[in-house]
Parts: structure tokens; C-alpha cells; sequence
């Protein structure tokens, strides 16, 4: 019983890394960068629940994700889309920058002591059924997840803009030259990317309620390790890989003593050099891996 | 490349190195000026500056830039930094230590070997793995060394001091040892950028495909600059502990990373002249920065800058470079003298390698 325990929060917490790792996936799927900033995103949003903290939650949550899609549009504006011809090393260098700076002016903002975020704690509590103690925070990650990839899925399926970004993905060139518009397809995956953000961070909140300058960063790393692990090229593999790193993870912490977990960090990181080494061409070696928009 | 370009006459190789060298000497001599705080902050200029070098070994001659760099300052400075203090004082501070570590102690110039010695072995074995990527997949693995080395530093209580910091470490490095430090590190780099090592790197970095269709062995180079980077690397960050008196695993991770990568884009990630210049420059800048917090009398104007905005100002600053002027202040080039440009100089901007 204990191991079905376990596994349930170990679906919660893939849950999570899965909306990171869309986020992360869908930029790099479209723009061929990958974001060292994504997770600035959900600082920038957790810090905005602290600021906000006595406001109805409904009004907090609304101003965090357009806190998140500003910071995510300026983002795209400002740093990115001047670089849309330059190497993918410089956008990289350029992400890194950005993640940096964002990083500073909230360490300088709110200092580097951890501000509470204080949303839905009460999704902390839990019910149980015979030996099983579910919160209802589990419940909530595991439906507004699946809710959101499976909005993501129709979106990309059924919409215009949906399949001009899936048609920029596959082939950004011949996307262009049959009329997709590059600025309107980047514009609305960095806003997808900011709803995703916005999500895990309301769903992080009560069970990592203090927000640092490092907050998102953290998330933003393992996610990121999941997206290369499971493979950039597709948001859905990417995906897959973001939740398989949050199951993961969450199911060593609750299988091994703290002795035993120091050196995870270690592992994670050997599987992506690894992933990166044995499988370069499933990830990043596509034909047209350098044409982005 | 052309023959004229590769037998270069002993005078241009003495003006390329004299920019590097003289700002390295004007830098250091300047310290004997300033007071104490502001000695210290120059000295650390010269050796932050000399880690930008190390990096600039390896992505400045073959393109792929390298966010694990810091990893082998890191191995250096621990190995000198935990060799380098009394054993006596070690076996009760850190009694876990293996014992050929806890036994023993260096010292000075020892250590600053051990210090290469361990970060260019460190960079051979990664490297064996890891040059054979580019680009982003290269940027992501060397990012993944970085998470490696610090989880294994902050955790492995045999060989390290885990998550606390290692305390009395012998202060030699002043104003010599770091001058010294920073021209042995821009003469290494020269002598290797201008070896045929080097230039065989470089012509990989201009155009890959061209240079394995006339035989260069592109990951052998790449190894080669690798392992020597990851050494120059080593020896810095067993210079630099030298000048901190202690160092904990915090102190050679993301910031000294980013610190140094905006060093090196804002110089100029092409020319060896572009390293030390982006040094210098972001270090002074960082000074500036750091003593207007304070408060500072510029021209008669009292300036206060709010507290810890220098990493702010330091960002900006990198990617206004990027967008503004991608090659960096010096344009990728080393220094010349008035007069002597040659057509053969300017590459077209930066292409995604292969």
C-alpha cells in the first residue's frame, strides 16, 4: 500500500514538470532555442502572488499569469527576436542573460530570503481512503494537468494557429512561404508557454510556499533535463520526459533514505549528457535542426 | 588559409601579445595605488580575467561555447584550497577527508600545479565524451558537468569539505602572483592559438565541413583545446582560492559562470585580445559598481547607486553586446597595429556550426 502511496504523489509531481516541460518544449519546437529563462517565468509569478497576497485568490492567480505572459512577451521582443538569424549558441548565451538579469532584480527586489507565497494551502489537507492519504493538491495537479496538455493537444490539432505552429515547427521556411505568419506563431507559443508557467507555479505554490530568486530556476532545470531526456523535437515527447522526470524524482525521494539521494542531482544530469551523446540525432540533429523562425 | 597568414613574423606575434600584456601590467602595477578594498578587487580582476582566458582556450579557437568551465575552477580551487590548509587543523575540521588527503599539505607553487594538474585531467576525461558535441547539445551537456561537479563537491565529504567552506588557506595570492598568473595564462593561449593546434581548431570553428575535407581531425583538436582550457581552468581557480583565504562550493558555481561567460561575449568570444578586454572591462565595471553602492564622487557628483545592482547592470550589459555588437567590444580581433588591417581578418558573422 505504502508503494501505491508513493506513486500517486509521484504522479502529482510529473503532473507538474510536464506543464514546465511543454512550456519548454513548445519554444524550442517553434524557435529552435532553448530557454534558460523559462523558469524566471514562475518566479516572476510568484513573486506576483506575493505582492498580491490578501487579494481573492481567483484576482491573484489572474494577475500572476498576466504578470507571466508580459514578462514572457517582453522576453520574446526584447532578447529574442532580434537574434532570430544568430546561432542557437547565442541564444542560448542570450537565455542565460536573461535568466541571469531576471534573477538579480528580483534578489535585489525581495532580497535572496524567501517570501511566502501563502496560495490555496488548503490543498494541502488530505482525505483518505483505507491506508491512502491523498491531498487534494494531487487531485489538482493530476486534472488541471491533463486538462491543460489536452487543451494544448486540441489546440495544436484543431486551430489555425495551432497547425501554423506545428507547419513552423516541421519546416519553418516552407511554413513561410506558405504564408504563416512568423511573429503571430512565436507571439502565441510564448503565450501558451506563460498559461503553462502560470499553472505549475499555482499548483507548486502550496507545497513549495516560499518563492527566492532561485524558485523557478530549480523547477526549471529538472524540467529542462526531462525535455532532453524525452526529446525537444515534439512537445508531446517533450512532455512525456517532463513528467517521467518529476515521477522519477519524486519516487527515489520517497524509495531512498537521504544518505542515498545526495548524488540524484549527479545521475539526472549523467542520463543528459548521456541521452545527449547515444540519441544527438532523436534530439537536437534534426535535418533542419538551425532553421528557426 | 594562406601561407602568409600562418607563418606570421615574430614582429606581429609581439604586437598581438603586447595588448594583452600591457593591460594585464597596467592593471597590476595600477593596484599598488588604491587603497586596500579596491587592491583587492583589481587582484581579482587579474584572476577572474585569467579564467576568462582559460575559457576562451576552448571556445573562443573552436566555437562551441562551454557553460561547464567553471567545473574545472572549481576541481582546481578545491584541490589547492583543501591542499593548502595545515593538516594538523584539517584532521579535526574535516576528519572524514581520505587520508592521503588529510594527512598531507603543499604549498604554494604545488598547489597551483595540482591545481592544472587535476582541472586539465578533469576536462580530458569529460572531454573524451562531450567534444564531439556542438552547438546547443553542447551548451546543454557542459551546463549538465557544471550540476555534476557542484552536486559531487557539496556531497562527497572524502575528498572535500561538502557544504561547508575550507578555511585557512594560505593568502599568496597579491598583486605578483596574480599578475604572473594572468601573463602565463595569455601566454599559454597564444602559443596555443598560434601552434598548428590551434589553427587547425580555428579553421574547424570558420567552416567544419571544409576542415575535415582537407584532413584536420576535428574532435582530436577539439579535445586537445578542451583539456588544455580545462587545465589553464584549474590553475586559475588554485590562484583564485589563493586569493580568498577560504572557498566554499557556492563561490564556483552559476554566478562565477555567468560572470565569465559575460566577460568573454562582451570582449569578444573570437580573440584572445577579446577575453582579457571583456575582463578587465566587466571587472572594472563591477568595481564601479560595487563602490557606488557605496556612494562615489564622480566629477564633483556624488553618485549612491542602490545596493547589489552590479549582476543587473553586468546582464544588461551582456545582452545589449549581444544585439547591439555580437562579436563584443574588440570585434573578434586580436589587437593590430594603426594601419595594418588585412582583408583576410573578417570572417562572416558567427554561423551555427555543425
Amino acid at each position: 500500500m505504502k508503494y501505491v502511496q508513493y506513486l500517486i504523489d509521484a504522479v502529482a509531481l510529473g503532473s507538474l514538470y510536464a506543464l514546465v516541460a511543454l512550456g519548454i518544449g513548445l519554444i524550442f519546437g517553434v524557435m529552435r532555442i532553448v530557454n534558460l529563462a523559462h523558469g524566471e517565468l514562475l518566479m516572476a509569478g510568484g513573486y506576483t502572488l506575493y505582492e498580491t497576497d490578501g487579494w481573492p485568490a481567483i484576482v491573484r492567480v489572474l494577475t500572476a499569469l498576466a504578470v507571466v505572459i508580459v514578462v514572457a512577451l517582453l522576453m520574446e521582443r526584447l532578447a529574442l527576436r532580434p537574434l532570430r538569424h544568430a546561432s542557437p549558441t547565442t541564444t542560448l548565451v542570450m537565455t542565460f542573460a536573461v535568466s541571469f538579469l531576471l534573477r538579480s532584480i528580483a534578489q535585489k527586489r525581495w532580497s535572496a530570503q524567501g517570501k511566502s507565497m501563502n496560495l490555496f494551502t488548503d490543498l494541502n489537507r488530505a482525505f483518505t481512503i483505507g491506508e491512502l492519504r491523498i491531498k487534494y493538491l494531487t487531485i489538482a495537479a493530476v486534472v488541471v494537468g491533463a486538462v491543460l496538455l489536452g487543451a494544448v493537444t486540441v489546440f495544436l490539432d484543431r486551430t489555425d494557429l495551432g497547425l501554423q505552429m506545428r507547419a513552423a515547427a516541421s519546416d519553418v521556411r516552407i511554413a513561410q512561404a506558405l504564408g504563416v505568419r512568423t511573429n503571430h506563431v512565436v507571439v502565441g507559443a510564448f503565450v501558451i508557454a506563460g498559461i503553462l508557467a502560470t499553472a505549475a507555479l499555482v499548483l507548486f505554490a502550496p507545497q513549495r510556499p516560499v518563492v527566492t530568486p532561485d524558485f523557478g530556476l530549480q523547477i526549471a532545470i529538472l524540467a529542462l533535463v526531462g525535455v532532453v531526456v524525452g526529446g525537444m523535437d515534439k512537445p508531446s515527447s517533450a512532455t512525456l520526459g517532463g513528467f517521467f522526470i518529476g515521477f522519477a524524482n519524486s519516487m527515489v525521494f520517497s524509495l531512498l533514505p537521504k544518505g542515498q539521494r545526495v548524488f540524484l542531482d549527479s545521475a539526472l544530469y549523467g542520463l543528459v549528457i548521456v541521452v545527449l551523446l547515444v540519441r544527438p540525432s532523436g534530439l537536437f540533429q534534426r535535418e533542419n535542426v538551425t532553421s528557426r523562425l | 588559409m594562406d601561407r602568409r597568414r600562418s607563418r606570421l613574423e615574430p614582429g606581429r606575434h609581439l604586437v598581438r601579445l603586447a595588448g594583452p600584456v600591457a593591460l594585464t601590467l597596467v592593471v597590476g602595477l595600477a593596484s599598488s595605488a588604491f587603497s586596500d578594498s579596491v587592491q583587492l578587487q583589481l587582484h581579482t580582476a587579474l584572476v577572474t580575467t585569467a579564467m576568462v582566458v582559460g575559457l576562451y582556450v576552448f571556445s573562443g579557437n573552436s566555437g562551441i561555447v562551454s557553460f561547464g568551465h567553471i567545473s574545472f575552477v572549481g576541481v582546481g580551487a578545491f584541490a589547492a584550497g583543501i591542499m593548502s590548509m595545515p593538516a594538523p587543523q584539517k584532521a579535526t575540521v574535516f576528519p572524514e577527508l581520505f587520508g592521503f588527503i588529510r594527512d598531507h599539505d603543499l604549498g604554494n607553487v604545488t598547489s597551483l600545479a595540482l591545481g592544472a594538474l587535476l582541472g586539465g585531467l578533469f576536462a580530458l576525461v569529460v572531454g573524451t565524451a562531450l567534444v564531439r558535441l556542438s552547438g546547443l547539445a553542447a551548451g546543454i551537456a557542459t551546463f549538465a558537468v557544471l550540476g555534476i561537479t557542484r552536486n559531487v563537491l557539496r556531497n562527497w565529504a572524502s575528498v572535500g569539505p561538502g557544504a561547508k567552506a575550507i578555511p585557512s588557506i594560505p593568502q599568496t595570492t597579491g598583486r605578483t602572483q596574480a599578475t604572473i598568473a594572468l601573463l602565463v595564462c595569455i601566454g599559454v593561449a597564444y602559443a596555443y592559438q598560434a601552434s598548428p593546434w590551434g589553427r587547425r581548431l580555428r579553421a574547424s570553428r570558420d567552416d567544419a565541413a571544409a576542415a575535415r575535407g582537407i584532413g584536420i581531425g576535428v574532435y582530436k583538436e577539439r579535445l586537445i583545446a578542451f583539456a588544455l582550457s580545462g587545465s589553464v581552468a584549474g590553475f586559475t581557480g588554485a590562484v583564485y582560492v589563493h586569493l580568498l583565504g577560504s572557498v566554499s562550493v557556492d563561490q564556483v558555481y552559476l554566478e562565477l559562470t555567468f560572470l565569465t561567460l559575460a566577460m568573454l561575449v562582451v570582449g569578444g568570444i573570437d580573440s584572445l585580445w577579446g577575453a582579457v578586454v571583456g575582463g578587465v572591462f566587466v571587472s572594472l565595471l563591477n568595481s564601479l559598481l560595487f563602490e557606488g553602492e557605496k556612494g562615489l564622487s564622480i566629477v564633483g557628483i556624488d553618485v549612491t547607486l542602490p545596493a547589489s545592482s552590479s549582476n543587473i547592470v553586468i546582464a544588461l550589459v551582456m545582452g545589449i553586446v549581444i544585439l547591439v555588437r555580437p562579436r563584443g567590444l574588440t570585434g573578434g580581433r586580436e589587437l593590430r597595429l594603426p594601419g595594418t588591417r588585412r582583408q583576410s581578418a573578417r570572417r562572416a558573422p558567427v554561423t551555427p556550426e555543425g
